[in-house]
């Protein structure tokens, strides 16, 4: 079956570009293969039929391995069974994400930056097989078929291999055309995940499983404050335990190596380190959100205006004033941050599951002081991201690159990060708050919207700012809230602050989305109510997307949503536009007996073009209705008195389970779109259409998130 | 003194400290890495083993406490029901990422080893220490059921 290796020396520099290199390890069969047809970056075909398909893309659970596989496999009318994935280097030139200009992924654009140059790929590969079946059997290329990985024209027949040798001496064409929707076999229906068996028997590796010969195990003590920093530290007790070998100051904390990780972990905690808090970020959560909605009540720089919103307010015949408190929300992947560093002739080798591997080699190198191009990574599967395995300073790559190099490189050095530190550490989803006035008229019509946003952003003063920040405007803040790209309203404004702050934040699982659609979704729902207006009618007339308009139909359909729900239990719903994908949701809830949602039932309509894997498109949403709903009802990440984290665990980080886990329906639209994201789309209505659901139970609008913060019972 | 216990069917002793917990014996001392780190204070199941074939998290286990015990990991769970689980796993996809689903499958083993045809409430409880940050949930129990349904057809 197809499973993702790793071997490097496959696509080591320029080896990627030539023809009949050999591989090592475990693709023994392939080795024997002396010649490989080579067309692109993308695809190897040897002499024993083997499709080798190079995935660009991280995989840490939204399937782009086998969604790029797919895409190939397909163009090339290879046999599932023939094809194996493995990870490419870092190199940009060969494997840059076409929307981002270097390596790496995030936003959802998996599929949507390679879409088109994975089936020219796959195309381009396949024109070469039938061009040098043509010739050999003296035919027109346009007399050869090829089904299951076998190429015929009438009764010859050949297996790719047999073919692989005249091919990769033809010239790569320019412009292969790719297949037309009515011959896929592959996409748009079911193949297994190329990574399901290796994830359900123990035998996938990820980078906390890599052990190398004489490898020690570090362990880093951080601050217990954003920006402290180390003044003097007492290590005898730590170096007093059996199997600690050496502490060393780095430059985010204190590093403890030792035989095992255990070990380094307990020597970590016995350090005494007196730390300088003279520059700490010593405020807490809740002086945060006063400060930021307080700024809320002013207007903010503008992001976006059209017509009067302060007129309209001010004719409307009822108002509504709401403020909102997002908190900071860690991600806590499964498999916390963790590298595997070390020398490696003259430069460094690196194990990790890394989301922006050119990035984190660069920044990794430059810690070492060596050069890039005789470096390597060694990617490996990844335990989740949520994007968390990427941060704009490269702090992550950059913190183990300087555990390695305080060690003098003298051996192997893992770092894996304890799920205290994972949590305690930062870069988190922004502390945010919204606060919207709007109204409605007479006739129930809309009139007047104004919403201020306030919240550190993500971008500033880092690498992203110049690309990230127009006119003084974070879009990544505000996104999914301008009335350009959701409903129509009329007279709005929508203004901005960016708030400073010591605490490192980063990207979330939809980003800006994670708080916009809340309030987007919350708040016209509220509107449409005052103005008695139906919640899904009313919508429609507001709605500026068909595609929106279309998932909302479906789901308003699958979930009966006119008819009222069982006994104790209320319907809400929400729709929203992100990472160019839409998705509808409604969900099924009752009061559970901790007084907060318990979700019976989600359904979901998604229309993300061309669905290139249902099932993982399904998945996804599955997944993003899961992550949400455990963040909306439960997790935060709270800075107690002096900017202290309280949250140290999944003791008190809490993660939803199995049994608040709802079932969840999904519709896929048809479309003839392109592809477009699914990792985060499934994420934004969630928390909203629970949200609306309790409202109708309790009559009490949500204001503030999580539902367990306590202000909604 | 070293720990003397079988695991996965074969002898095995440590020689370390008897408090090292068995997940950091099994992942860095003697290479079987299926067992995962999640949390460290049996919060989030990834390391669950199975100890005298019941669950048992790894991360909050001295190693001193299974001497005399039989240990299985992931690596080791094989028969009837671990065939029907992993099966089942593989047939509807359920991993995302993957990182916790040995924990999640060495615990559906030892659910469906205990109670071979499981209601919902019972997967619940079952499972309910077991995090999955992807939320593979529905998945889980649909594996579960399908695991049971195939055992049943078979005995």
């Amino acid at each position: 079956m197809n499973a993702v290796a790793n071997r490097r020396a496959f696509l080591t520099g320029s080896a990627a570009l030539t023809i009949g290199v050999t591989l090592p390890g475990k693709a023994a069969k392939a080795q024997a293969a002396a010649t490989t047809l080579a067309p692109n970056a993308f695809v190897r075909i040897g002499s024993d039929s083997r499709v080798t398909i190079i995935a660009k893309h991280v995989e840490f659970g939204q399937g782009p391995a086998t969604g790029v596989a797919t895409i190939i496999a397909d163009e090339l009318d290879a046999a599932w069974d023939q094809v194996d994935v493995l990870f490419a280097p870092a190199n940009d030139p060969l494997y840059k994400n076409l929307m981002f200009g270097t390596m790496g992924v995030g936003g959802s654009t998996a599929m949507r930056e390679s879409w088109d140059q994975m089936r020219m790929a796959g195309a381009a590969a396949r024109a070469m097989l039938v061009e040098a079946a043509a010739k050999r059997w003296g035919v027109a290329p346009g007399a050869i078929t090829i089904a299951q990985g076998v190429v015929s024209a009438g009764s010859r027949k050949a297996s790719f291999g047999e073919l692989v040798e005249d091919a990769a001496k033809l010239p790569v064409p320019q412009k292969p055309v790719a297949k037309t929707p009515d011959r896929y076999v592959y996409i748009g229906k079911h193949v297994s995940k190329v990574d399901s068996k290796a994830k359900s028997d123990g035998s996938a590796v990820f980078t906390q499983d890599v052990r190398l010969p004489g490898m020690v195990h570090a362990a880093v003590r951080r601050p217990p404050a954003f920006g402290a920093t180390v003044k003097k530290v007492e290590d005898g007790a730590a170096r007093a335990i059996p199997g600690v070998l050496d502490v060393k100051p780095i430059p985010s904390g204190v590093a403890v190596y030792a035989r095992d990780t255990w070990t380094a972990q307990r020597g970590a905690a016995a350090l005494e380190v007196d730390w300088d808090l003279s520059k700490a970020e010593t405020r807490s959560s809740d002086q945060m959100f006063a400060e930021y909605s307080a700024a809320a009540r002013t207007p903010g720089k503008q992001v976006e205006a059209a017509g009067d919103a302060a007129a309209a307010l001010a004719r409307a015949a009822k108002t509504i004033d709401a403020t909102y408190y997002f908190p900071f929300l860690a991600h806590a992947p499964m498999e916390t941050m963790d590298y595997v560093i070390e020398k490696k002739g003259a430069g460094i080798s690196v194990h990790a599951g890394s989301q922006f591997q050119v990035g984190e080699m660069g920044a990794m190198c430059g810690v070492a002081g060596v050069p890039f191009d005789q470096s390597e990574l060694v990617q490996h599967y990844a335990g989740g991201s949520f994007g968390r395995r990427a941060t704009p300073v490269m702090f992550d790559a950059t913190e183990a690159a300087a555990c390695a190099r305080a060690y003098g490189f003298a051996a192997p050095v893992k770092v894996v990060a304890s799920r205290e530190n994972d949590l305690t550490g930062g870069w988190y989803r922004p502390l945010t708050v919204h606060r919207v006035r709007a109204g409605v008229d007479a006739n129930g019509a809309i009139s007047g919207w104004d919403q201020v946003c306030a919240a550190k952003s993500i971008m500033k003063d880092t690498p992203f700012e110049a690309s990230a920040i127009r006119d003084g405007v974070d879009g990544n803040m505000i996104e999914g809230a301008n009335d350009t790209s959701q409903y129509k309203i009329g007279d709005f404004r929508l203004g901005q602050h960016l708030m400073k702050s010591g605490v490192p934040v980063l990207w979330w699982r939809s980003v800006g989305h994670t708080h916009t659609a809340f309030v987007k979704e919350t708040m016209i729902d509220e509107l449409l109510e005052l103005g008695g207006k139906d919640l899904v009618a009313g919508r429609m007339e507001l709605l500026k997307h068909d595609r929106a308009k279309a998932v909302l139909a479906k789901v308003a359909e699958m979930a009966a949503f006119g008819k009222p729900a069982k006994k104790g239990r209320a319907k809400g719903i929400a729709v929203h536009e992100s990472f160019d994908s839409f998705v509808a949701q409604v969900a099924e809830v009752s009061k559970g007996p901790d007084g907060l949602p318990k979700v019976h039932k989600v359904w979901c309509a998604v229309d993300c073009g061309i669905a290139i894997n249902p099932d993982i498109i399904r998945a996804q949403m599955e997944g993003g209705i899961g992550y949400g709903l455990g963040h909306a009802l439960y997790a935060e990440l709270t800075l107690g008195e002096g900017g202290v984290v309280q949250q140290t665990n999944f003791d008190s980080y809490r993660s939803l389970r199995i049994g608040e886990m709802p079932d969840v329906e999904v519709a896929i639209i048809p479309s003839t779109e392109k592809p477009s994201g699914v990792g985060e789309p499934g994420l934004p209505p969630i928390a909203p259409a629970v949200a609306n659901a309790w409202r109708k139970l309790t009559g009490k609008a949500v204001r503030r998130l999580p539902f367990a913060h306590g202000d909604n019972a | 003194m070293a720990t003397t216990f079988q695991l996965n069917g074969k002898p095995q002793s440590f020689d370390g400290d008897p408090e090292t917990p068995l997940l950091w014996v099994l992942r860095d001392h003697l290479g079987l890495t299926g067992t995962k780190y999640g949390c460290g204070v049996a919060q989030c199941g990834a390391c669950t083993v199975h100890v005298d074939g019941k669950n048992r998290r790894s991360c909050v286990t001295p190693i001193g406490m299974v001497a005399g015990t039989s240990v299985t990991t992931i690596e080791g769970a094989s028969g009837k029901v671990a065939d029907a689980v992993k099966a089942a796993w593989v047939q509807i996809d359920v991993p995302q990422c993957g990182f916790c689903q040995s924990g999640q499958v060495m615990s559906a083993i030892g659910l469906l080893t205990a109670k071979p045809k499981p209601t919902d409430a019972d997967i619940d409880a079952a499972m309910a220490g077991n995090i999955c940050r992807c939320a593979t949930y529905v998945r889980i129990r649909q594996a579960i059921k399908d695991a049971a349904g195939v055992k049943g057809a078979k005995a």
